[in-house]
């Protein structure tokens, strides 16, 4: 199951056959089905609107005028936006959440690439137990993990805070790094190294100049996947930060008192954010294959 | 741009129309050798015990059916393999341990395996950048144009046809002037009319840049077109190897009897050894085989011929001197394939015998049904180890290796 | 270099498949040490360590949260008979928001899927909000929740003018709104794997199952409902399980009365400093999970899946 479950969670961001010479698909002839011709589409759409609720609330309520807390709609305002970090410790518990993720993502990502490569392009004694080892933190809730790495650090007397909190997103993002490339690798033409090799590139250049860009695409997916982990963990964070705030620990640990704007200004920011750059991303893509 | 000159390796070689100058023959002087090369995977052996010489500059077939160690031989020579036992050797040099990148030999994938991130000339480029080659980009275009792809430098393999990426994953190994130059399989994948087209551009590649071209393929049609010298295949050996038409004309196993075309087999026991030709008993009759032309002079015997050697008369018709008789045989089978007509007769005693005759139009019209007699030439009858398998290489699937 | 040079050698085997060399093996144990030795030191270790802690006892005389090593396994019943009704109800939330995240989930992965098919630009989009929520703190969204179905919301007030709930009847503070709030953020985890199976799926097969049962819905339990099992079992893992774990929603959306098992560590742990007690529900919340996986994945008949 561990090969389905990674590919699939980023199979929006990716999901290209890596030589791109992937056979196109016959169109969808166009069904005639009574039943179910509309409700499944207006199901789904009822679907959407559901899901983005909650997103459209928070960008909302990101341009209300500040009080102590956001709950009521007190009248439009730019003010917010204007000052991100007006609110104590926002920002701050921002950039925490960015340098964690940035560091857990390129450790996991290299990891769990390299895991990767051998699991697909080797066999050897103990595979089932690398496949075990992969699989277990991903079906272990994270209240689990979050509470045995804990319990590590407890019994060795380490005292939580950033670098802990590192250690403990690194591991949990290295199995879904390992899924997401393992697809990318599987589709990989082998002989393209040997093509590589047989040109006379030596292995790191073959590497380098071959299977390095070609899983580049699987890389990114997986990277990316690992950093939204991340940044949006909040439940082994809480194990395992102490002091150390987040941005995720800091909306919950506010939400008591409640929570500033400008928390929903750093949501929102992040959000557009993220949709411009998956937007572009297929737009640009969608664009390549009509060219074709 | 015609009149540039590129200095490479402090040599000066016109850019324009050629790939590999007779200045730097280098790729084109070395002889092939394999020096009883073994390669085992587990307990099987793919191939065993193979030694082979294969001379610079000649256009060389290796010709099986899949599974016979012919794609494994040329992994070998390539370096993506190396033998278990056996020594392969360069113009001389000894690079059984030399690992791929560092042998002057270029291979030709089945599959093309063209990198699909770079675009055709930056393909056909990359052996020449690894090696640091100066002006490897005008040398590629240069390759392009050979195989006359220059109008596609800029695409990517994925917006290519089949065949269109079949030339420029030749362009990719031509270009490096390699020592040599392997071929697996190249026209597989192609459809039976591009790949007819591609026999006669492959030869004509070959005869321009002078190369030693080592062609992997299980189609017997595709060996004999192209190459001046053919060894055929099986088990991890060479059956029997030389010239196209000696191959045809005169095989030395069973299985290049069947492999390489067809042939009609005969057991017998050799009766009489009388001045130049063997006197062979088979099914009571006496069938001559000139000596020089068979692999054994004493005790059993397959007595051969190809079917279009052989000739269909009526009873009361006379034949030639010289000739072998066999029949009276019953017409099973008649097939009009246009250029000729096959005929499957059942000799009592012998079995089922193939006759191809010409459209030529003269004499009785044979139907089905029809009682014959079927002679051919002496000169025409080959002599097989009368204990091989007689059906050994006629039932081999036609699937790629 | 050693790890890439035999990564670069080890690369494809012939179409005969020989076995790999000793050689490209050694080089298949450089690439999973760096990352194998990380997870076993910071998942099989702790998991470990968790059980240890688990079977702790409290120091003689000493202060809260002071505990010596031993083997109590009396920690276990202990836990389990004060807390079996969080984790019943953990899993019985987690099941019901599977259930509905499947029948929601479901029909967006099919319409993106098979009916966006062939309109790459819609299916594009229409992913990217699948997507989205993703990218907003999940925190947030839930707190979004809670304060649209806060009782001074216009949700309620809507809902109470309506008649649909009693004047003094609320949204927030009950089961419900957790089932929902988990429900929600776990759709993507739904969706997605659904979607990606059945982008793969030969469209032709549904043509040939019309062909041969004629009506919609027959080909869809016959044909394209058994094709996409395989996303289906990494959808329904891919909720449940964290799902039965997670406590924000119950905190969030809940009340005393909703309480998962989640919370309950998390409490055991910074609350009252009761480490073994949270270590042994810790325990039992991983084992039970295990065992349901395999009985399910078992059960589904994808073991070839893992």
């Amino acid at each position: 199951m561990s090969g389905t479950v990674g590919t699939s969670v980023t199979a929006g961001v990716t999901a290209r056959p890596a030589d791109g010479a992937g056979p196109d698909r016959p169109p969808a002839r166009r069904r005639s089905w009574r039943l179910g011709d509309m409700i499944v589409p207006v199901f789904a759409g009822l679907a959407f609107i559901y899901l983005m609720v909650p997103i459209a609330y928070t960008v909302a309520f990101s341009f209300n005028v500040p009080g102590r807390t956001n709950l009521l709609w007190r009248g439009f305002t730019l003010e917010n936006w204007q000052n991100p970090c007006g609110a104590p410790q926002v920002c701050q518990s921002l950039v925490n959440s960015l340098q964690v993720g940035l560091i857990a993502t390129v450790v996991a990502t290299t990891l769990g690439t390299l895991i990767a490569l051998a699991l697909v392009r080797y066999k050897f004694r103990g595979r089932t137990l690398a496949n075990l080892l992969i699989f277990l933190p991903m079906s272990t809730p994270e209240v689990v993990l979050g509470a045995a790495l804990l319990a590590q650090f407890l019994s060795l007397r380490v005292n939580p805070g950033f670098t802990t909190v590192v250690l403990a997103h690194t591991m949990f993002c290295i199995s879904f790094v390992v899924v997401t490339v393992k697809a990318r690798v599987a589709s990989l033409d082998p002989k393209l190294e040997e093509a590589a090799a047989d040109l006379y590139a030596s292995s790191w250049q073959a590497f380098w100049r071959v299977t390095f860009p070609l899983l580049l695409p699987g890389i990114a997916a997986a990277a990316l996947l690992a950093f939204s982990l991340s940044f949006d963990d909040f439940i082994i964070t809480n194990f395992n930060s102490g002091n150390f705030t987040t941005f995720p620990k800091f909306v919950y640990v506010s939400a008591t008192r409640g929570i500033p704007a400008q928390a929903n200004v750093i949501g929102s920011a992040m959000f557009f954010l993220a949709l411009l750059l998956v937007v572009t991303a297929q737009v640009v893509s969608v664009a390549r294959r009509r060219r074709r | 741009m015609s009149a540039d000159v590129h200095v490479d390796a402090g040599r000066a070689e016109p850019s324009r129309g050629r790939v590999a100058g007779p200045d730097e023959r280098r790729g084109g002087g070395a002889d092939l050798v394999l020096d009883r090369v073994t390669k085992e995977f587990g307990a099987y052996t793919a191939v065993d015990d193979l030694s082979l010489t294969i001379p610079a500059g000649s256009f060389f077939a290796l010709l099986g059916p899949s599974g016979c160690g012919k794609t494994t031989t040329l992994r070998m020579v390539a370096g993506l393999e190396a033998p278990t036992r056996g020594r392969v050797l360069l113009g001389g040099e000894d690079v059984t341990g030399t690992r791929a990148h560092q042998r002057p030999v270029n291979t030709v994938f089945q599959s093309y395996a063209l990198f699909p991130h770079l675009t055709v000339l930056e393909n056909v480029a990359f052996g020449l950048r690894r090696k640091r080659v100066a002006n490897a980009e005008d040398r590629a275009r240069d390759a392009l144009e050979l195989v006359e792809m220059g109008h596609m430098a800029d695409r990517r393999p994925s917006q290519m046809s089949g065949g269109q990426q079949q030339r420029v994953a030749l362009a990719r190994a031509v270009v490096n002037n390699p020592a040599v130059l392997l071929l697996d399989e190249p026209l597989g994948a192609l459809d039976l009319k591009l790949r007819r087209q591609m026999q006669t551009e492959l030869k004509r590649i070959q005869l321009e840049v002078g190369q030693t071209f080592v062609h992997v393929t299980h189609d017997q049609e595709e060996a004999m077109t192209m190459a001046d010298t053919v060894a055929v295949m099986n088990h991890g050996r060479i059956e029997q190897m030389g010239a196209p038409e000696e191959l045809y004309e005169l095989p030395r196993t069973a299985f290049v009897a069947n492999f390489l075309g067809q042939s009609n087999l005969l057991a017998g026991q050799v009766q009489e050894s009388t001045g130049e030709v063997l006197g062979v008993d088979v099914g009571g009759r006496r069938l001559w085989v000139p000596k020089d032309r068979a692999v054994t002079t004493s005790g059993a015997v397959l007595v051969g011929a190809r079917p279009e050697k052989l000739h269909i008369f009526f009873a009361d018709e006379g034949v030639p001197d010289d000739s072998n008789v066999v029949g009276p045989g019953r017409v099973t089978d008649v097939a009009f394939t246009g250029v000729s007509t096959q005929y499957q007769v059942e000799v009592p005693g012998l079995g089922t015998i193939g006759v191809f005759a010409q459209n030529v139009f003269g004499g009785r019209a044979i139907r089905a049904g029809d009682e014959v007699m079927l002679g051919w030439a002496v000169r025409h009858t080959f002599g097989l180890d009368g204990s091989e398998d007689a059906s050994a290489g006629s039932e081999v699937e036609d699937e790629e290796a | 270099m050693s790890v890439v040079s035999a990564l670069g050698h080890g690369g494809g085997t012939g179409t005969a498949a020989p076995p790999p060399s000793r050689r490209a093996r050694g080089g298949a144990y450089l690439l999973l040490a760096p990352g194998l030795l990380y997870l076993g030191l910071f998942f099989v270790v702790p998991v470990f360590a968790l059980l240890m802690t688990s079977l702790y006892v409290p120091v003689p005389g000493g202060d809260v949260g002071q505990f010596q090593p031993a083997f109590e396994w009396q920690n276990y019943v202990r836990s389990l008979e004060t807390y079996w009704p969080q984790l019943v109800r953990s899993f019985s939330y987690a099941a019901i928001a599977t259930i509905l995240a499947f029948c929601i989930g479901y029909p967006m992965a099919y319409t993106i899927a098979v009916r966006a098919r062939g309109r790459p630009f819609l299916q594009a989009m229409l992913l990217v909000l699948v997507i989205a929520p993703f990218f907003t703190s999940f925190i947030l969204r839930t707190i979004a929740w809670k304060q649209i179905l806060a009782d001074e919301g216009f949700v309620v007030a809507a809902l109470r003018a309506f008649s649909v709930l009693p004047p003094d009847g609320r949204l927030t503070a009950t089961s419900v709104a957790v089932i929902a709030g988990l429900t929600y953020n776990f759709l993507p985890f739904m969706t997605l794997p659904i979607y990606a199976n059945l982008e793969r799926l030969d469209p032709r097969l549904i043509e040939a199952g019309a062909d041969l049962y004629a009506n919609g819905p027959t080909t869809f339990w016959r044909v394209t409902l058994p094709m996409s099992m395989p996303g289906v079992v990494s959808g329904t893992l891919l909720t449940f399980i964290p799902a039965s774990g997670d406590f924000v929603n119950s905190v969030l959306l809940g009340n005393n009365s909703t309480t998962m098992i989640g919370q309950v560590i998390d409490s055991r742990f910074f609350k009252v400093s009761d480490y073994p007690t949270a270590a042994s529900l810790s325990f039992v919340l991983m084992m039970a999970i295990l065992v349901l996986v395999a009985a399910y994945i078992r059960r589904a008949g994808t073991e070839e899946l893992l």
